[in-house]
C-alpha cells in the first residue's frame, strides 16, 4: 500500500510529525518509509553526546536543521562530576559544519563549548538563526563576539546559566548595524558590564525582539530606556532592580512599563528595592511567569507583588516568601502550574525564616492546577506528603530538597517513606522524583510498585540494602534515568537488572557500594553499554576488585565504547574486561 | 561472586534473578581468573604505602549527612543540590542587600557562609586540564596543600614498592609553588594572610613552576605595599 504514494505525498504527510517518537515510530514501518523519512527529518534531539557518533547521525540524517543535544550527566550541576570528564561540542560541531550547510539551530546542554566551535559554526553556517546553551562553558566573550559578527540572520542567543569567561564588555557590539533580526537574547550569566549605548541600539533595531534578558550589572536607571525602545517585549529579564528612591526614576520606570501589553515573563530582580515593584503593577495582570528567586525581600513585599499577577502559572521564589506568603499564592493563583522555592540561607545552622512543610500543603490545596514542584525545606513529615498527595494527584514533577538530607518525619521521628510512598501512589503520572530524607528499603518498593510513569529518578543517602536499588530497576516501567549518590547500593541490584540498563538513557552511581569486578562483569554482559569508572584515585585495577568505586556512570551507546577524549580520572571496559584509558 | 549467600539475604518472596552473576562466573571461570588482575596474585600490604580507600565515601559523608552541624553539612559535596551559579549568586547577593530592613551586621549573620561558596579552579603547569576544588573543605593551608598534593602529585601504581613522591607545596622546597589570583586580579603566593581573609579574596589557585613564581613579591611586602598605597 505504501507504494501507491508518491514520495512527496508521504513527505507531506510526515511534516505534520514534529515529535521525535512519531517520526521514529513512522521510520520503523518499512524500508521505504524509513528511507523517506530519514530525508526529510529536520529536527533531532541527542539525549547524550556519547550515545551515538556524529558520523552515524549524518549519514542517517542527511538533511538536518536543528540539532539538541546534551552532555555531562544531571549531577554535573553540582560538582559531582569531576572537570574534564568530557562533554566537548567541537567534534560535533566540527563534522555537522561541514555536513550541514544550512544547519540553523544548536541547542546544546552541559557541554564543553570552545570559541573555536562558535567561530565554526559563525563561518559555516550561512543562515543560521539560534543558539541557545544552558550550562555551558568553556568559551569566552570573545566566541560570542564571532557569533555576533558573522550570523547575518541570527534570531535567538541565549545563554543560560553557561560559564563564560569575559574579556570584554564590547562583544556585542559586534553585532552589525545591518542586524535587524534579532528575536532573543539572554545574557543573564555575564557577569560583567556591556556596553550600555550599543544595547540601546541593538534593541532599538530589532523590531522583532521578543526576548530580552539582562544582565545583573544593568543598573534600573536605564531599564526604562531599554523597555522604551522594545514595548512589544513578551520576556523580561531585569537587571539589578535596585536604585536610589527617587520619584523621577519611578515614574520613567512606570510608564516604561505601562507601554508593554504583551508582558508575559519576568525575570532578573537581583538586588531588589521594594519600592520600585510597584513601578510594574500596570503589567502585572498578563504576567503568567514570574522567577524571584534571586529577590532577597520579606514576604510581604514578595506578597504584594504576586497578589497582583492572578494569572501567574508559573513562580520562582526564595524563602524569603514563609508559609504566609505561600497562603497568600494558594489564594490569589489558581492557574498555578509550577512552584520552585530556592533557599536563601542553606547552610546557615537555624532557619532564617518561617518556611515549612505547611507553606507546600497550602498551596497543593489552593492551586488545582499545580503539577511540577521544587521545594527545597528544613523540615518534613508522612502527614503533610501524605497530604499533598491527595490534593494534587495531578503531579507531574515531584522533587523536595531537605536540608539535612536523612532527616525523618519532624513529628513522629519515623522514615519518610509513607509519605513518598503516597505521592507515588495518588500521582499517577509522576515522570520525575526527587527525594529526601529519611528514606528505607520501604520506599523503593513503592516506587517499583506505584511508579510505572516515572522516567527520571534521583536518589540521595537513602537506602538500606541492594533490595531498595532492585525496587527500581525491576519496576519502573519507564524510567530513562537514575542518579544516586551515597546510598548502599551495590553489586547485585546491577548486575541482576542488567538488562534493563539498556532500556534506560543513563544511570549513575556515586558514593555508592559498586565494586570494580561489578563494573568489569557488566560491561563484559553488556556490550551495548558503556560502563565508565569515574575514579580519582588511581586505576581501579591497582586495588582489589572488591573494592568500591568512587563513581560509575552507565550509558547505552550505538557509537565505539571507547571515546577517545577520557581524561586520566575514567576508565572504560573492554569486552576482554581490560582497561582502556585513552 | 558469589552466588547462593546472596539469595538468603533476601527476605520472603522476593525473587532476585542471580542468573546474570552465575552464568558469567561458571562460563568464563578460566578466562576469569587471567583476566582479573596480574595472575592472580594477592596484594598485599606492602603494594599499597599510602594505603588505599577501599570503603566509600559514602560513610563520612552519612556522618556528616545526618548531624546539623552545618559545618559537616558543608564537607559534603554537592549538597544541597543547589547549582554553583545560584550558589555564587546568593553569596554576592548577601554582601550587597539588606534583608528586611536590618543592618549589616545582622544580615551578614544570618547569611555567613564563613567564607567562600563554592569551588575555584586549580590549574597546573603543564596541565592542559584544571580541576575544581571545594575550598570549604578546608580550614587551614595545610589541608589545603595536601588536597593538591594527593590530586596532582600522587604516586602512581608504578611507584607502588619504592619511593613516594611528597611535594610539599607551602614551604618553597619543591619545583612548585602554590599561588592564588585574589579578587584584584593580582597573583599572589598561597600561605600568608590569614586563613579567613584568603577566602575571601580568592578566585582561583595555580601551582606554578618555582621558576615562574620568582616574580612575585614576598608576600608580606607586597601586602604592606598594597595597604601603603591604599592609604593615600
Amino acid at each position: 500500500m505504501a507504494y501507491s504514494f508518491p514520495e512527496e505525498v508521504l513527505e507531506h504527510v510526515f511534516s505534520f510529525l514534529s515529535s521525535d517518537r512519531d517520526r521514529n515510530a513512522v521510520s520503523l514501518v518499512c524500508k521505504s518509509w524509513y528511507d523517506i523519512e530519514r530525508w526529510c527529518r529536520r529536527r533531532i534531539f541527542v539525549g547524550n553526546c556519547y550515545a551515538v557518533s556524529p558520523e552515524m547521525v549524518i549519514r542517517r540524517f542527511p538533511e538536518l536543521r536543528a540539532v539538541e543535544m546534551k552532555g555531562k550527566p544531571h549531577f554535573a550541576d553540582f560538582n559531582l562530576v569531576p572537570e574534564g570528564w568530557g562533554a566537548y561540542a567541537y567534534p560535533w560541531i566540527a563534522a555537522m559544519a561541514e555536513a550541514y550547510p544550512f544547519l540553523e539551530e544548536i541547542k546544546l546542554k552541559r557541554m564543553v563549548v570552545t570559541d573555536d566551535t562558535l567561530e565554526l559554526i559563525s563561518k559555516s553556517c550561512k543562515n543560521f538563526k539560534l543558539l541557545v546553551l544552558t550550562s555551558c562553558e568553556g568559551f569566552t566573550t570573545d566566541g560570542l563576539a564571532s557569533i555576533a559578527a558573522n550570523c547575518r540572520h541570527l534570531r535567538e542567543l541565549d545563554l543560560r546559566e553557561s560559564e563564560v569567561e569575559e574579556l570584554s564588555g564590547h562583544w556585542l557590539s559586534h553585532f552589525p548595524d545591518s542586524c535587524t533580526s534579532l528575536v532573543s537574547l539572554n545574557i543573564s550569566c555575564l557577569g560583567s558590564e556591556v556596553s550600555f549605548s550599543i544595547l540601546e541600539r541593538l534593541v532599538a533595531r530589532s523590531p522583532n525582539l521578543r526576548t530580552l534578558r539582562l544582565n545583573r550589572a544593568v543598573p534600573l536607571e536605564r531599564l526604562a530606556n531599554l523597555i522604551r525602545r522594545a514595548p512589544q517585549l513578551v520576556e523580561l529579564g531585569t537587571g539589578a532592580y535596585s536604585a536610589e528612591i527617587r520619584s523621577d526614576t519611578f515614574s520613567n520606570l512606570a510608564d516604561a512599563f505601562s507601554a508593554c501589553k504583551q508582558l508575559k515573563a519576568l525575570s532578573g530582580f537581583w538586588d531588589v528595592v521594594p519600592s520600585y515593584l510597584p513601578a510594574m503593577y500596570s503589567v502585572c495582570s498578563g504576567i503568567t511567569s514570574l522567577n524571584l528567586s534571586y529577590a532577597a525581600i520579606p514576604s510581604t513585599d514578595l506578597v504584594k507583588l504576586i497578589s497582583q499577577c492572578q494569572n501567574l502559572q508559573r513562580l520562582w521564589v526564595m524563602d524569603y516568601i514563609e508559609d504566609s506568603g505561600l497562603d497568600v499564592l494558594a489564594a490569589s493563583c489558581k492557574d498555578l502550574q509550577e512552584l520552585r522555592v530556592f533557599p536563601s540561607d542553606p547552610f546557615g545552622a537555624e532557619p532564617n525564616v518561617s518556611l515549612t512543610e505547611q507553606g507546600l500543603v497550602s498551596v497543593s490545596e489552593g492551586c488545582p492546577k499545580l503539577e511540577s514542584v521544587l521545594y527545597f525545606c528544613r523540615q518534613m513529615s508522612n502527614a503533610a506528603l501524605i497530604a499533598i498527595a491527595k490534593n494534587r494527584p495531578n503531579f507531574i514533577r515531584f522533587r523536595l530538597c531537605i536540608i539535612d538530607p536523612q532527616a525523618p518525619d519532624y513529628l513522629t521521628l519515623e522514615p519518610l517513606d509513607a509519605g513518598f510512598g503516597a505521592i507515588v501512589e495518588k500521582c499517577k503520572e509522576l515522570r520525575r522524583l526527587s527525594m529526601t530524607g529519611l528514606l528505607t528499603d520501604r520506599v523503593f518498593k513503592y516506587i517499583g510498585s506505584h511508579a510505572k510513569k516515572l522516567e527520571m529518578l534521583s536518589i540521595a543517602f537513602a537506602g538500606d540494602s541492594d533490595l531498595g536499588l532492585h525496587h527500581v530497576l525491576s519496576g519502573c516501567d519507564s524510567l530513562r534515568k537514575l542518579e544516586i549518590r551515597d546510598c548502599p547500593f551495590g553489586d547485585k541490584a546491577l548486575l541482576a537488572n542488567a538488562a534493563k540498563l539498556e532500556t534506560m538513557r543513563s544511570l549513575w552511581m556515586s558514593s555508592c557500594s559498586v565494586s570494580f569486578g561489578a563494573c568489569k562483569l557488566l560491561a563484559q554482559k553488556m556490550p551495548r553499554l558503556n560502563v565508565e569508572v569515574i575514579d580519582e584515585r588511581g586505576p581501579p585495577d591497582s586495588r582489589p576488585e572488591s573494592c568500591s568505586v568512587e563513581r560509575v556512570y552507565v550509558y547505552r551507546t550505538v557509537a565505539s565504547r571507547q571515546r577517545l577524549d577520557m581524561p586520566d580520572f575514567v576508565w572504560t571496559l573492554d569486552e576482554d574486561s581490560s582497561l582502556r584509558y585513552s | 561472586m558469589e552466588n547462593s549467600t546472596v539469595e538468603k539475604e533476601y527476605i520472603g518472596d522476593e525473587e532476585l534473578e542471580l542468573g546474570l552473576g552465575l552464568s558469567l562466573g561458571n562460563a568464563s571461570g578460566e578466562k576469569g581468573a587471567a583476566a582479573y588482575g596480574n595472575g592472580g596474585r594477592i596484594l598485599t600490604a606492602k603494594d599499597f604505602p599510602n594505603g588505599f580507600a577501599c570503603g566509600t565515601k559514602r560513610e563520612r559523608a552519612q556522618k556528616s549527612a545526618s548531624s546539623s552541624d552545618p559545618a559537616a553539612l558543608r564537607q559534603v559535596v554537592g549538597w544541597p543540590p543547589i547549582r554553583s551559579y545560584r550558589m555564587n549568586s546568593l553569596l554576592s547577593q548577601a554582601k550587597a542587600s539588606n534583608v528586611a530592613g536590618e543592618d549589616d551586621e545582622s544580615s551578614k549573620k544570618k547569611m555567613n557562609h564563613g567564607g567562600h561558596l563554592g569551588f575555584v579552579k586549580v590549574n597546573m603547569d603543564g596541565l592542559p586540564i584544571g580541576r575544581k576544588l571545594d575550598l570549604n573543605a578546608h580550614k587551614t593551608y595545610q589541608t589545603l596543600a595536601k588536597a593538591l598534593e594527593e590530586m596532582f602529585f600522587s604516586p602512581s601504581p608504578h611507584s607502588r614498592g619504592g619511593k613516594e613522591q611528597t611535594v610539599k607545596l607551602l614551604d618553597g622546597s619543591s619545583e612548585f609553588v602554590l599561588t592564588y589570583e585574589d579578587k584584584e586580579g593580582d597573583w599572589m603566593l598561597v600561605g600568608d594572610v590569614p586563613w579567613g581573609m584568603f577566602l575571601n579574596t580568592v578566585k582561583r589557585l595555580r601551582i606554578m613552576r618555582t621558576s615562574e613564581a620568582n616574580g612575585l613579591a614576598p608576600k608580606s611586602q607586597e601586602r604592606n605595599e598594597k595597604q601603603k598605597s591604599k592609604l593615600i
